[in-house]
């Protein structure tokens, strides 16, 4: 039972993971150590409640974890070896204009909020439950992160006029 | 409609589709109003519909076999298979520290506390059987990971602990003792590497075989006796090596073995 509902989530962990991470192999071990941790504290799941939920917040905190961590830095060995820069592409926008590559730009906290409203469709209230944050910081960082987002996909510099919101 | 009460919050949700059928209908007259923000609105709702075309298609990919598994609660097949990627990352590096703590500090252990005055015993190296002992104790227990290169692979074993060593070392055949290799490992001795052949019989008692190039004295010897706790051990010195058979078993048990071992020895 259990089983069938936790491999259902597998793809939709994946992803998240994914498109949170930008690495393949990077996201596939992130979504393992998650399951991995979700079945040793199995008995903390109350039948009836949101396994969804309880998966991406299982996640969050491992992410977390993770960059509390000092770590080395490793690179992929398998992709992205020939990504040399050739010129300066800071200011260039061409690069940028890859979504993907823009969504990296991103502060992580940011990108979180703005992937689980965007992929997962979670409710505003749902994804605070996930992150253990206060829906006006939920708000606050899909509001941002969507700008930023955009200034970057649009390779205008930064603004900082937003409204600020409660 | 009062446009000072549309908020950015509004705004996002909106986007999202979260507006009650009123408050959507107020929203869009502000928009209206507003082509500023209504193009914000419009460059929001495309980036979230982009963001949907670029990663949707992870859903589809098929599962990797290490996630798969885990989709039931993993028994003990399941995490040794899913273990394994993960040991390749990091836990081998630990697993290998935390054993070369140990190796060293039961040989510190059996050095401090010996018969041997503390002052000499640092300079002093310690005998070739109670080496054999210690990697004999920290090793055969091990259930997970008890050789570096398992017999399937014999053949990459002993090309590569020859190599090491810098001269032939082959790991005699116990079969017809009940012993069948399980496969090797290389470890420090005194100056220089040492090899361990592990061997196991059908009820899993454990048997090594510790093969030193160090012995410069060249002094051959025959079998000796040795007995470090619970582990009995034959050795024997032969040109410049020194042999060690080592396990829980039995003296006369072990002498046997002792004595099939060194018969497939080549005697220089």
């Amino acid at each position: 039972m259990e089983s069938h509902a936790i491999l259902a989530e597998i793809p939709r962990l994946r992803r998240y993971a994914r498109a949170l991470l930008g690495d393949r192999a990077a996201a596939d071990d992130l979504v393992q150590d998650t399951l991995e941790r979700a079945w040793s504290r199995f008995h903390q799941w109350q039948a009836g409640s949101d396994m969804r939920a309880w998966l991406f917040g299982i996640m969050h905190n491992l992410r977390v974890d993770q960059l509390r961590r000092p770590r080395l830095p490793t690179h992929s060995i398998d992709e992205d070896d020939s990504d040399v820069p050739t010129r300066a592409t800071q200011n260039d926008g061409l690069e940028l204009r890859d979504l993907a590559s823009a969504l990296g730009h991103l502060p992580d906290e940011q990108r979180e909020v703005l992937l689980l409203v965007a992929l997962e469709e979670m409710s505003y209230a749902d994804i605070a439950a996930t992150l253990d944050i206060p829906i006006g910081t939920v708000m606050s960082r899909l509001s941002r992160g969507r700008e930023r987002l955009r200034s970057i996909m649009e390779g205008q510099p930064q603004t900082a006029n937003l409204k600020v919101v409660r | 409609m009062n446009q000072l009460q549309i908020t950015e919050a509004d705004l996002q949700a909106y986007v999202d589709g979260a507006l009650t059928d009123a408050r959507r209908g107020e929203v869009e007259d502000y928009l209206a109003a507003q082509p500023d923000e209504a193009e914000r609105v419009r460059a929001y709702l495309t980036q979230k519909q982009a963001l949907r075309s670029l990663f949707n298609p992870v859903l589809d990919e098929p599962l990797p076999e290490n996630l798969s598994v885990l989709a039931s609660p993993p028994s003990a097949t399941a995490v040794d298979r899913l273990r394994k990627p993960l040991l390749a990352r990091w836990s081998l590096q630990r697993i290998a520290a935390s054993l070369l703590i140990a190796l060293v500090s039961g040989l510190a252990g059996w050095l401090v506390h010996d018969r041997y005055p503390p002052a000499e015993s640092l300079a002093r190296t310690s005998p070739l059987p109670r080496r054999a002992a210690v990697a004999h104790a920290v090793f055969s227990p091990d259930v997970r990971r008890p050789v570096e290169v398992s017999a399937e692979h014999e053949d990459q074993l002993v090309a590569w602990l020859s190599k090491r060593l810098g001269t032939p070392v082959r790991p005699p055949k116990l079969g017809a003792l009940g012993y069948e290799l399980i496969g090797g490992r290389l470890l420090p001795g005194n100056v220089g590497p040492v090899a361990q052949f592990m061997y196991q019989d059908a009820s899993g008692q454990r048997l090594t075989l510790y093969v030193s190039t160090e012995n410069a004295a060249n002094q051959d010897t025959a079998f000796r006796f040795a007995q470090e706790g619970p582990v009995n051990v034959f050795y024997w010195i032969d040109g410049k090596f020194g042999y060690a058979l080592s396990a829980g078993i039995d003296k006369s048990k072990l002498a046997l073995v002792a004595t099939a071992v060194y018969d497939q020895i080549d005697h220089k």
